[in-house]
């Protein structure tokens, strides 16, 4: 494994299961190459383990560039690392320097349990769509498609929202363990085409009722989710949910 | 066993309208007594999934991920095809038919590729009405773009997240039927085997991966919804969880396997930087609608540039290969996905390769940000400086490319607004998987396969922005029909109870399997394995083949299994989250997938689409078909460890004339 000449020191938090407390543990690294993605810095360091009879590291990951949102790591107290706009995969060692320490923790949140090790439990999310993040269409009952045109701004503003990769880093960084970036971005994009216009209320008081009984806390416009976003889904949209969320109270 | 792939009869414009209002229905009070296993929820999972609990079927749907919504659909960038004609550049159903034929190198079924062209236009429209946020023009109508192998535009997109918008729209319509108690979702469980009684797929044990509980599911048909086997070769554009499993265990329970070495290597992809590489990044086949292909002519200049003593923009324009202009006027950089990936290999192979390891090429968006440049300084009417226009070139290419852009930069640390794009081919796609009839059943009644599971429509050769398609036609528009062929029969079929001597003997195995692998306790780790694998399916059964490298492949590979299953070391235990142990168990099936491969590799004594047998090639290095002795689907039944029989499925073409294919 000898390809680069960066050592560090890694601080990562070990937890056997749910039940089970868990701590930092310290592992040396060595020989790490810059070009080396954060998380083949950790393959590497779970293939030593594997050899030397410990057990490697668990940790959520699969399409390692930055798009299924299922890497999820807590990196020196940000959610995805030190970098902006990107995910935990998408984190490449040369943004660490030589003989750096490096804390590696999992999400910490109520609403998100630890399974182990850096693996949380982000089923809460689903659940959130499940209660309204969708329009009711069944297959089969569309129009053609270009029957209804839609602004260019409405439809780029809703793709901007539609970006959301649900890693729950907004819910990671936020001191509430707020999720009102993730539901605000899926209410928005609804929200901005004229297809989610027949729902638009009802969905987001649905989505906001889930949200509450999933445990997930208060917003407090501190607007840390926004900078730790790696998609840079605005904090427009939780204003925009907030208001619609109103005119439904108001409604009903 | 005789194959009969249930292709109606009559025209082909006719046979699916004509089957689909013929095909048995099943009525609304039975289809509640009646429960469908779906494994998978990317595009065709969800799609299928949610359509079905539409129509008031009981639905289970399985993921490895912890949540449906991370299947590697959400990957794809480039974006979907549809026959809509919005254009008017002489789009139709035919010729979205025609193109997909020739570029799969004439290896597919009319009958299904005529019907996946038909209803192609009604996924758009089902998308769009399910808020996919896609791509649009100022008057607020659908934008489209062009991709390999094709003269029009038909490619609906949204940025480079395309596969991520459509199976967002695709998921959210899964989770309202989650939502409302018919679908039942089951995440972080990874099937391990299915379970037959009576020759009739009957169910699946799958396996909770948080707690290592082995679980019996009861369903009276299960579909295989399970995407691509890429990943047999360690290193492809698949995420790191894809894998053959679902496939290969009912493989080895009676499904036929379609067409196993038919890979697709895409020829825009990062490459590889070093021993640690754990995936291969794609850069999306839309980058070649603007992005131009070259090498050095000057052997010395390429020396130069793998040396970092010249860079890309000191070699002159004269000196410059743009190889697939130069070999193919006509498609230019247009050419599709396996010519495009042979080519570079030839100039890389020839010693023109631009890296330090001599394995890239350059992908250049030069000429295009001075062209977008000029455009937009006359729409703005300005008298701008090569500068001004290199800055409002660059805004353009920003907009449609943007995110692409960033993720090399974030990868490579170059910056590919000022320098060209290395790029090389890695694979991609996986056009050979489970086989199956019409109707999308496979050998096994009652088990189906959709998506990149089955093997069914794209030939020896998957267009670009084809897979999409392909995953959503058959979820939305085709299961949704077919599977009454079948269900309709079953009404009677009471659920069987889990205990039924089959799925104990099915678990039984499974669980035989999960401690043999954690008792071997050997000194190699899983991804030693599988490295070893894929660098021996990528160094001979890869881009290029011959006879003699297949041989030898088989034999290594058997010898890597026997070394696996005597010396792997599996750490931790079976009953807790243990990725370790699921990759073992993954890394067992690709080492059986990866001789197989190489088997009908060695089998298929032409060159078509994916598939480069070195034997059989033109003078000027093109792929040469043989039509007269293998217009046929390789279909292979398991029999026993390396054991497999051979079964072909005549290919017949009634509508088109099959020529060689010509991009020149
Ligand atoms: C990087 C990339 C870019 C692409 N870009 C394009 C593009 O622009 N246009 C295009 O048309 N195509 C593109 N493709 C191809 C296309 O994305 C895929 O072929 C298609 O999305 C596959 O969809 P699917 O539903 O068949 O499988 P997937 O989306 O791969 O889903 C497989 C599902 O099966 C589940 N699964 C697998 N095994 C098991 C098991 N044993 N137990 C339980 N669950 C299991 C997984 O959890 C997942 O839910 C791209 C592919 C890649 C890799
Ligand atoms: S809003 Fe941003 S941080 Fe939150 S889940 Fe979505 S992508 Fe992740
Ligand atoms: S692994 Fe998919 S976003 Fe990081």
């Amino acid at each position: 494994m000898s390809e680069g000449n960066m050592n560090l020191t890694l601080k990562v938090w070990r937890q056997k299961n749910q039940k089970q407390k868990g701590e930092l543990v310290t592992y040396p690294v060595s020989n790490v190459s810059p070009d080396m993605s954060f998380l083949e810095m950790f393959d590497v360091l779970n293939e030593d383990l594997v050899e030397k009879g410990q057990e490697p590291i668990a940790f959520d990951h699969d399409c390692r560039e930055g798009i299924c949102g299922m890497c999820s790591m807590f990196i020196n107290g940000r959610p995805h690392g030190p970098k902006e706009g990107i995910t935990t995969c998408q984190l490449h060692m040369r943004s660490f320097k030589d003989g750096d320490t490096v804390v590696v923790e999992p999400w910490r949140a109520t609403a998100f349990p630890v399974i182990k090790d850096l693996v949380v439990d982000r089923s809460a999310f689903d659940r959130i769509i499940a209660a309204g993040g969708f329009i009711s269409v069944n297959t089969g009952n569309a129009q053609d498609a270009n029957a209804l045109p839609i602004a260019k701004e409405d439809a780029d503003k809703s793709f901007e929202a539609a970006a959301c990769i649900g890693c729950g880093a907004c819910v990671a960084t936020c001191k509430n363990a707020s999720a009102m970036l993730f539901v605000s971005a899926k209410v928005s994009q609804l929200a901005l085409l004229p297809q989610g216009q027949p729902e638009r209320y009802s969905r987001v008081q649905n989505m906001v009722e889930q949200m509450d009984k999933e445990g997930f806390g208060n917003c407090t416009n501190t607007g840390a989710c926004e900078v730790e976003c790696p998609k840079g889904i605005s904090l427009e949209n939780i204003a925009r949910m907030n208001r619609d969320y109103l005119v439904a109270k108001a409604a009903h | 066993m005789a194959l009969d792939s249930k292709i109606p009869e009559g025209p082909l414009a006719e046979k699916w309208k004509k089957y689909r209002s013929t095909v048995p229905l099943v009525n609304p009070a039975n289809k509640r007594n009646l429960e469908i296993i779906v494994v998978g929820s990317g595009l065709a999972g969800a799609s299928a999934a949610a359509s079905l609990a539409e129509m008031g079927y009981k639905v289970k749907v399985f993921c490895y991920q912890d949540s449906a919504r991370r299947a590697h659909s959400i990957a794809a960038q480039g974006g979907i095809n549809a026959a809509k004609n919005y254009q008017n550049d002489g789009d139709s159903v035919y010729r979205l038919f025609y193109d997909t034929i020739k570029g799969g190198d004439y290896r597919a079924r009319e009958g299904n590729v005529h019907r996946l062209s038909e209803v192609s236009g009604n996924i758009i429209d089902q998308c769009v009405a399910s808020g996919v946020p896609f791509a649009r023009e100022y008057g607020g109508l659908l934008s489209n773009r062009s991709f390999g192998g094709t003269q029009v535009q038909r490619t609906f997109y949204a940025a480079g997240q395309t596969g991520q918008q459509l199976l967002l729209g695709a998921y959210s319509g899964l989770q309202r039927q989650v939502g409302m108690g018919s679908v039942k979702m089951y995440t972080r469980h990874e099937m391990l085997d299915v379970v037959i009684i009576d020759d009739k797929a009957r169910g699946i044990i799958a396996r909770d991966m948080v707690t290592g509980k082995l679980e019996r599911h009861f369903g009276h048909a299960v579909l295989l919804c399970t995407g691509g086997y890429g990943n047999v070769f360690f290193l492809s554009t698949n995420a790191m969880g894809c894998n053959v499993t679902a496939a290969w265990k009912a493989h080895k329970k009676g499904a036929f396997f379609g067409n196993p070495c038919y890979t697709q290597i895409h020829p825009t992809c990062i490459p590889v930087s070093g021993d640690h590489q754990s995936k291969l990044t794609l850069m999306s086949e839309s980058l070649r609608n603007d992005g131009r292909i070259w090498v050095p002519k000057k052997q010395e200049d390429a020396e130069a540039l793998r040396t970092r003593k010249k860079g890309p923009n000191d070699i002159a324009e004269d000196d410059r290969d743009y190889y697939l202009e130069r070999r193919y006027p006509a498609f230019g950089n247009l050419v599709p996905r396996d010519v495009a990936s042979r080519a570079a290999k030839e100039r890389c192979d020839a010693g023109f390769g631009v890296n330090n390891t001599g394995q890239a090429v350059y992908l250049d968006y030069a000429a295009a940000i001075d062209r977008y440049g000029k455009i937009e300084a006359t729409k703005q009417g300005i008298d701008a400086s090569a500068a001004k226009i290199v800055e409002l070139g660059k805004a353009v290419v920003k907009e449609k490319y943007g995110n692409l852009f960033d993720m090399y930069e974030q990868i490579t640390g170059v910056n590919p607004y000022d320098e060209p794009m290395q790029i090389y081919p890695a694979v991609h796609y996986t056009m050979g998987g489970v086989w199956v009839d019409y109707n999308l059943m496979t050998t096994v009644p009652g088990m189906y396969a959709l998506g990149e599971a089955n093997f069914s429509d794209h030939g020896a050769n998957r267009l670009g922005a084809s897979a999409l398609m392909q995953g959503l036609a058959d979820g939305y528009f085709v299961i949704p029909y077919t599977i009454g062929a079948y269900l309709s029969n079953e009404i009677r079929t009471k659920a069987i109870s889990t205990d039924h001597p089959a799925f104990v003997e099915a678990e039984n195995n499974v669980k035989a399997q999960i401690d043999t692998l954690l008792n071997i306790k050997g000194t190699k780790t899983v991804d030693y394995f599988h490295k070893k694998l894929g660098k021996i399916m990528w160094d001979k059964c890869g881009m290029a083949r011959n006879a003699a490298g297949l041989a030898e492949a088989i034999s290594e590979i058997q010898a890597l299994k026997a070394e696996f299953w005597k010396n792997v070391r599996v750490p931790g235990s079976a009953d807790e989250l243990n990725p370790e142990l699921e990759k073992a168990g993954r890394v067992a099936d690709f080492l059986e997938l990866g001789e197989l491969m190489c088997k009908d590799a060695l089998n298929r004594n032409e060159s078509c689409g994916g598939h480069f047998r070195e034997e059989y090639q033109t003078e000027e290095g093109e792929a040469m078909r043989d039509d007269e002795n293998f217009a046929y689907v390789s279909a292979w039944e398991y029999k026993a460890e390396s054991n497999w029989e051979l079964h072909k499925e005549e290919l017949k073409y009634e509508n088109i004339k099959i020529a060689q294919r010509s991009y020149k």
